[in-house]
């Protein structure tokens, strides 16, 4: 048994290592980006359109993963790319984060009409498919970074409501939080010191998971059109070029996906790595 | 008495959530920059004929009245005449709604499959490299969404590998002599399995784009539910008998896992529907998600309204439904 729960925690730091790995490279190359981008990313040279990756015949030195339609170079716009979508991620999930678990903190611990109201516009946000939802409200409030954003945040806050309102509704019930009554905390005191830090690892997991899920809304957004102007490089943007031109130039598809994959992976790894070296059982 | 009043107020609230999905479109449409009525005529149109236009389309009242209107429309069946396309909203968007509906349950079928396949190896051969093996895909299918899933499908088995069709609901040159627009259920009633082949053709891939988030959630629900069941009574009396393990747990333990893992499942399966938006239009497929992308860019405003209200009956009717199910399905709920 011991040899099991050992086994189990040695894979479960190889997935933080591996995943936090990745996201930290992305974060660098975000910084660094115009030191490490080869070539300008919005640079258009018609005579250099869809040059394959550099290993293929008729593929030109200086252009490793090849250039675009519009002869641009992928893995410039690629590495520029990446800012889009870590800011998306670090300003929309800390954001959505913040809001939803408030709410459902709130909505948990006291019950009552405050969760009946919270648990009405839940139910309500539950009734919408979300990329509709996200598409109608960015065409509504017009594209660009900032709606994008805000889209997520508005749409996304409910993920964290559910999850932490259920944690807290277990919570309250426990052993700790009467003891706590008793000792004389007041009922704010008792939800900030004693609840807050208990359902606190399932909101960091959930906090990774979701800035995963916003790289992916900018994305989808992007593809069809609605997120920052069509120039600047996206990955959704990118993906969606690479879509109408999937057979002549694979390569404009193939590079922003894989990135995309595993970033979006690794954030839903660390995530769950997180939890578990919160998780009292495995320590 | 109880489970009725139960079911009442669980009503009631469905009403509630409908209402406030109603008042949501409306306004947040509504506050959008750009005048609608612009768009459909040609740039050189006087200022009489957009004021006309719009007088029609009853855009010249107030927020509040145009949506009593409009209420009143819906609740007699008449969700107005969209604007890009001219016709009867209600008639595009049941046109539309079977193609989803068909892609929706192809999906959700092989998520059930393919889940309980998942939990089936991890379970029969549990504590070895093959139920790790598991885990890991479960993890990986967890994290990644459909929309990832359909772009790696296209370009491996569309582009790289062709074996099926990467757009489109069935081949254009394809004569289809069909009443309904349920093509997939009508070929296969009508035997016309050359038809069937061909939809299938172009929907596999889009249908296991959606399905294996689901699939991860099922396998892994249901490995917990099958390692609970496998130390059973019933379970060890049956392998005692000397069947093997492997038909232990698929006619012993599976029968009884299977369906409260399946009632837990409801929610998922709004998120798959929701997920036909964007994968519709990854694979140029004619359904109602597809639709919706197109009413939104066009600021078609009743077009929209008719999409969503659809898409929200048709989520909280699902939650309403599998509620009701569970409330009848379990005793101990029945008399709470």
């Amino acid at each position: 048994m011991a040899e099991a729960v050992l086994t189990r925690r040695r894979r479960r730091s190889w997935r933080l290592i591996l995943s936090g790995g990745w996201l930290g490279l992305v974060v660098i190359t975000a910084i660094f980006a115009p030191f490490i981008a080869p070539h300008d990313p919005l640079a258009q040279d018609l005579l250099l359109q869809r040059l394959p990756p550099a290993w293929m015949a008729g593929a030109e030195p200086g252009y490793l993963l090849g250039t675009d339609g519009l002869g641009r170079d992928v893995l410039s716009r690629i590495i520029y790319a990446s800012r889009v979508a870590l800011t998306v991620a670090f300003v929309a999930a800390p954001v959505a984060c913040i809001i939803g678990s408030v709410l459902g903190l709130l909505a948990g611990y006291y019950g009552g009409w405050v969760d009946q109201i919270v648990s009405r516009i839940v139910d309500v946000w539950m009734a919408f498919p979300p990329v509709l939802f996200a598409i109608l409200l960015v065409a509504v409030i017009g594209t660009g970074l900032h709606s994008v954003i805000l889209a997520i945040i508005v749409i996304d806050w409910i993920r964290f409501c559910r999850v932490v309102r259920a944690e807290a509704l277990v919570q309250r019930r426990m052993d700790y939080v009467d003891s706590a009554h008793i000792v004389g905390l007041t009922r704010a005191a008792i939800l900030v010191k004693e609840v807050l830090p208990n359902v606190l690892p399932a909101i960091v997991a959930l906090l990774s998971l979701e800035m995963g899920i916003a790289v992916i809304v900018e994305a989808i957004l992007s593809f069809v059109n609605l997120s920052i102007s069509t120039d600047d490089p996206t990955w959704g943007g990118m993906i969606a070029e690479g879509r109408t031109i999937i057979h002549f130039a694979w390569w404009v598809l193939v590079f922003p996906l894989i990135v995309l994959f595993l970033t979006v992976l690794a954030f839903g790894q660390f995530g769950e790595g997180l939890k578990d070296r919160f998780d009292p059982v495995l320590q | 008495m109880n489970i009725l009043r139960a079911i009442a107020t669980r009503i009631a609230t469905t009403l509630v959530t409908l209402f406030g999905v109603a008042v949501i479109v409306f306004v947040v449409i509504r506050v959008a920059p750009g005048n609608p009525i612009a768009m459909m005529l040609p740039p050189g149109a006087s200022e009489e004929d957009i004021a006309r236009l719009t007088a029609l389309y009853g855009l010249d009242r107030s927020i509040p009245e145009q949506f009593v209107i409009w209420l009143g429309g819906v609740l007699q069946g008449d969700f107005g005449t969209s604007i890009s396309l001219r016709q009867n909203v209600l008639t595009i968007v049941l046109g539309r709604l079977p193609a989803t509906l068909e892609l929706s349950l192809l999906a959700l079928g092989i998520a059930i499959v393919l889940g309980a396949a998942l939990a089936f190896v991890a379970t029969r051969w549990r504590e070895t490299p093959a139920e790790a093996g598991v885990d890991v895909v479960n993890g990986i299918a967890l994290s990644v969404p459909d929309f990832l899933w359909g772009l790696a499908l296209i370009l491996t088995l569309g582009v790289a590998w062709p074996i099926f069709e990467i757009s489109g609901r069935v081949s254009p040159t394809l004569d289809l002599p069909f009443v309904t627009q349920f093509y997939l259920v009508e070929s296969l009633l009508r035997l016309r399995l050359d038809i069937t082949l061909n939809l299938l053709d172009h929907m596999i891939m889009p249908a296991v784009a959606l399905a294996l988030p689901l699939a991860a959630v099922i396998a892994q629900l249901l490995k917990a539910s099958l390692k609970e069941t496998i130390r059973q009574d019933y379970v060890m009396l049956a392998r005692t008998k000397g069947f093997s393990e492997s038909r232990v747990i698929l006619h012993d333990a599976m029968r009884n896992a299977l369906l409260p893992t399946l009632t837990l499942t409801g929610v998922q399966l709004t998120f798959l529907i929701g997920g036909t938006v964007i994968i519709e239009r990854i694979f140029s497929y004619e359904g109602l998600g597809n639709l919706a992308i197109d009413a939104v860019i066009n600021r078609d405003l009743p077009l929209i309204q008719g999409i969503v209200i659809l898409f929200a009956v048709l989520f909280v009717g699902i939650n309403l439904a599998i509620d009701l199910l569970y409330a009848i399905l379990n005793p101990r709920l029945r008399h709470g």
